[in-house]
């Protein structure tokens, strides 16, 4: 049934065009039956917009997809789905309100005339579940399950449409080394009855489990196709980053006694259980561990934007527990918001009005006489300047910038007022190379300006490499501490899974 | 407030721990209508001897039937995430062509009576058509808000009724016509409460057992989601306004007949009526979540309370002020309930 020699995904001369730029740009893209081929590349690279194309959500601009050797052009998701191409996104697409047997089924329900027959769709769920290997309750509203359930929820409804190609887009991001395990076993297996999968993954450590191929994508282009015995990790983040590694990250001096600005002590949250941290002046602290380690909860917690169970806060020697988010920036503290779509920026007005929101509360801008609109924008220019952004930039909806300017804006609110501490959100998500290293520069001046910097990072290379110092956290703790050259790899993977005494 | 109206449900609450963890899981899991119910039962039969009759309940259920149906149809656009506040419209406009198109029919066929109802009755059911099409295209294809298209048409199917009828009662409907729809009775049910009771049943297999109910919940839930899922959100949310407006024309129909003639005053405060009735039935304004059964039992509490306050004598005036606060406070428990639900996990 399935010819090994013709592919049954080609994609030749695939480009995306999205107003302003071209996210995907004449890509050649080839999966055989009964393969593992991993999408590889930075955020941004094009990768989701590849297997978008692949999965129906829309089409090329220009190029050809053939399937089994036939031209297609999905009209939607569905139609793809109906001609065997199934895809698990990043952001769930499951409905948090319906059970988990109606999400796997939902489109798709077995029916006895007009009505769905209920008792089947959940027999078959749990059929479905027990084959996986993996214990739900087909009843609950996905709503109510973990992470971790939700996608295997996802996994087991494409699994359930019979794919001949299967798409999973970080699939393990938020999985545990168990349940990881669990989905090796089912990529395996779904390989051996020749389902094509499109994989994609930021963790090299498992390639040599699972893939077969590799493609590398960079900023919408091509760099390459590669076997798996063919590579080596340390080759593949050159073809990745265009450059050896760590040559993005500027080298960072280090204040010589750095003193403690700010310190939470025995904080409590959802999801975090317990956590003490020192924010140091002239030093960069760097917090690193998997979704849902409570690495970010941890900081919204004690900046107000989440409520706390028990613990405390102290900035500059004041008690600033359960404080308003406004009463930190006041006291100095800037928090960069890892979304910048949904907390960062107001997307419908400009970079400029953006930035000028940060200046509202400066006294030399709201006068007594009312706001100084001329001081405001001279202000903003020069904050421009500062995060390089040009005039022509700052007169655009922040909707209509990429994502390396969108961030640039974002960060460029840190500089409206006198902040002595700088908290960075996952500060480089979504963002091309160019504007990764312009961004590292400005962490770099900040704190070698004496300013006490924390980087919230889930890319690894990115906190291991700015850190002087290294928090760890798994299961809402801190699994680990590491200072200058004890940062490396093997210890902070070790730390990531290291969920010991977890309360939760 | 949620302690209040919990001491009213169970003074023994005080008393022993375990009742009062019930009340909590039922409050999480049921709402604040359960609570609600037993406390304005309550209030009302001791305020008066009259308001715990069998006569005064079927009173009551009777007159419940015509928020029963247009709360079934608000439902459908709450689970998906909008509302229709032009349901009044619906019911005006139904009422006035109904009648309308009957008095015109009953001079062409004088003496066949029933084509002349049926075809009342069907130009009453356009029209409503027309108005829950205008809804869907704007909000649906369009993308215009829910609550600025139905404000909009509101206001457009308020002043084409006004403009049908000159502001004047439409009389001189078939005698036949009232008398069925409404007050006839069969095998001793009211034909109002026959109807009702068949729509309800029609619009929970809809809802529970039919995939149509399945994606109205799902785009409710995640649009985004539903439409990953293959399915066809313009669609399902044209549906769903569709289904409103006849809901709402079918109590339309029954309200003519109980009046006798067409009326462009007959909707008039039931938008806010069947909103109020869907939330305390505990159907999410977010969307995704919401069930029969309660909306029904929630119709049937806000014509409680509103026979409740007759019977107490409070005026009109104050009902309204009543009305709102009830349900503004919902509004607010459920939002209590929501945290708390989340503060579960």
């Amino acid at each position: 049934m399935h010819d090994t020699i013709r592919p049954l995904v080609e994609m030749t001369g695939v480009t995306r065009i999205f107003p302003g730029v071209t996210a995907l740009d004449n890509v050649n893209f080839q999966l055989l039956a009964g393969e593992v081929h991993v999408l590889f590349g930075e955020n941004g690279a094009g990768k989701s917009t590849l297997i978008s194309i692949l999965s129906g959500v829309y089409p090329q601009s220009t190029g050809s997809v053939k399937l089994m050797g036939e031209e297609v052009s999905f009209g939607s998701v569905a139609d793809a789905k109906a001609k065997g191409v199934a895809a698990v996104f990043q952001e769930f697409s499951l409905v948090p309100t319906l059970s988990v047997a109606k999400n796997i089924f939902l489109g798709s329900e077995p029916m006895i005339g007009p009505f769905i027959d209920r008792r089947k769709m959940e027999v078959e769920a749990r059929k479905l579940f027990a084959d996986l290997g993996f214990d739900i309750d087909v009843r609950a509203p996905v709503a109510t399950l973990s992470r971790a359930q939700q996608q295997m929820t996802e996994i087991a409804k494409a699994i359930h449409s019979n794919a001949q190609v299967l798409i999973l887009d970080e699939p393990t991001a938020s999985l545990t080394e168990r349940e990881t395990k669990t989905l090796f076993r089912i990529v395996s297996e779904a390989k051996a009855r020749g389902v094509g999968i499109v994989y994609i993954s930021h963790r090299i450590q498992e390639f040599s489990v699972i893939a077969d191929r590799i493609t590398v994508l960079r900023d919408g282009k091509l760099i390459g196709t590669v076997a798996i015995a063919d590579t080596t990790p340390s080759s593949l983040v050159e073809m990745m980053t265009g450059r050896a590694v760590g040559e993005i990250y500027p080298t960072i001096a280090c204040a010589d006694a750095p003193q403690v600005v700010m310190s939470v002590r025995g904080l409590h949250a959802w999801g975090v259980a317990g956590v003490d941290i020192d924010v140091r002046a002239g030093e960069v602290l760097g917090v690193a561990g998997l979704v849902g380690s409570g690495k970010s909860r941890a900081f919204r917690a004690a900046l107000g934007l989440m409520s706390i169970d028990a613990g405390s806060v102290i900035l500059n020697g004041k008690d600033l527990t359960g404080a308003a988010t406004r009463k930190f920036l006041q006291q100095g503290v800037f928090y960069l918001p890892p979304d910048r779509k949904t907390e960062g920026l107001i997307l419908s007005a400009t970079a400029r009005q953006n930035i000028n929101l940060s200046l509202l509360f400066r006294d030399d801008v709201s006068t007594s006489t009312g706001l100084s609109h001329a001081r405001m924008n001279s202000l903003s220019t020069g904050i421009a300047r500062k995060v390089d952004l040009t005039d022509a930039f700052m007169a655009r909806p922040v909707a209509n910038l990429s994502g390396g300017n969108q961030q640039k804006a974002l960060f460029g609110k840190g500089f409206g007022r006198d902040y002595e501490i700088y908290i960075f959100d996952e500060p480089t998500v979504g963002v091309d190379m160019g504007t990764r290293a312009a961004l590292y520069r400005l962490i770099k001046e900040l704190a070698e300006a004496g300013k006490a910097v924390v980087v919230i990072s889930s890319d690894l290379p990115e906190a291991m490499n700015l850190a002087h110092r290294l928090l760890v956290f798994a299961g809402g703790r801190i699994s680990a501490e590491y200072i200058g050259a004890d940062i490396n790899e093997n210890n902070v993977l070790k730390a990531f899974f290291d969920t010991k005494g977890e309360a939760a | 407030m949620t302690v209040n109206t919990e001491t009213i449900a169970g003074p023994e609450s005080k008393t022993s721990f375990a009742p009062w963890r019930i009340l909590r899981s039922l409050f999480l899991r049921a709402g604040v209508l359960p609570f609600f119910l037993i406390a304005a039962l309550l209030i009302f039969s001791l305020a008066s001897a009259q308001f715990l009759t069998v006569q005064n309940l079927t009173n009551v259920a009777r007159q419940s039937v015509y928020l029963v149906l247009v709360s079934l149809g608000q439902m459908v656009v709450l689970i998906t995430g909008g509302f229709d506040l032009s349901v009044g419209t619906a019911i005006a406009l139904t009422s006035v062509v109904s009648a309308t198109a009957m008095v015109a029919a009953s001079v062409l066929f004088p003496d066949a009576v029933w084509i002349v109802i049926s075809l009342g009755i069907l130009s009453g059911l356009g029209a409503a058509l027309t108005i829950g099409m205008i809804n869907g295209v704007g909000i649906a294809i369009f993308g215009v808000s829910p609550f600025i298209m139905t404000l909009g048409v509101q206001s457009v199917g308020a002043g084409v009724a006004l403009f049908i009828t000159g502001g004047v009662p439409i009389s001189g409907l078939p005698f036949e016509f009232g008398d069925f729809f409404g007050f006839a009775r069969i095998a001793g049910i009211p034909v109002p409460v026959l109807l009702a009771l068949i729509a309800i049943l029609v619009m929970w297999i809809v809802m529970n057992r039919m995939r149509t109910g399945t994606q109205i919940y799902a785009i409710g839930g995640n649009i985004k989601a539903a439409h990953l899922s293959g399915i066809h959100t313009k669609r399902t949310l044209f549906i769903s306004y569709l289904t409103c407006s006849l809901l709402a024309s079918m109590a339309g129909i029954l309200l003519t007949a109980r009046v006798e003639s067409g009326e462009t005053n007959l909707g008039g405060t039931i938008t806010l009526e069947s909103i109020a009735a869907c939330v305390i039935a505990g159907v999410s304004l977010r969307g995704g979540i919401g069930r029969v059964e309660n909306v029904v039992l929630g119709a049937f509490f806000i014509v409680l309370v509103q026979n409740g306050m007759n019977v107490m004598q409070i005026g009109s005036y104050m009902q309204m002020v009543l009305l709102g606060s009830l349900l503004i406070l919902a509004v607010v428990i459920d939002q209590l309930r929501y945290r708390m639900l989340l503060g579960k996990r």
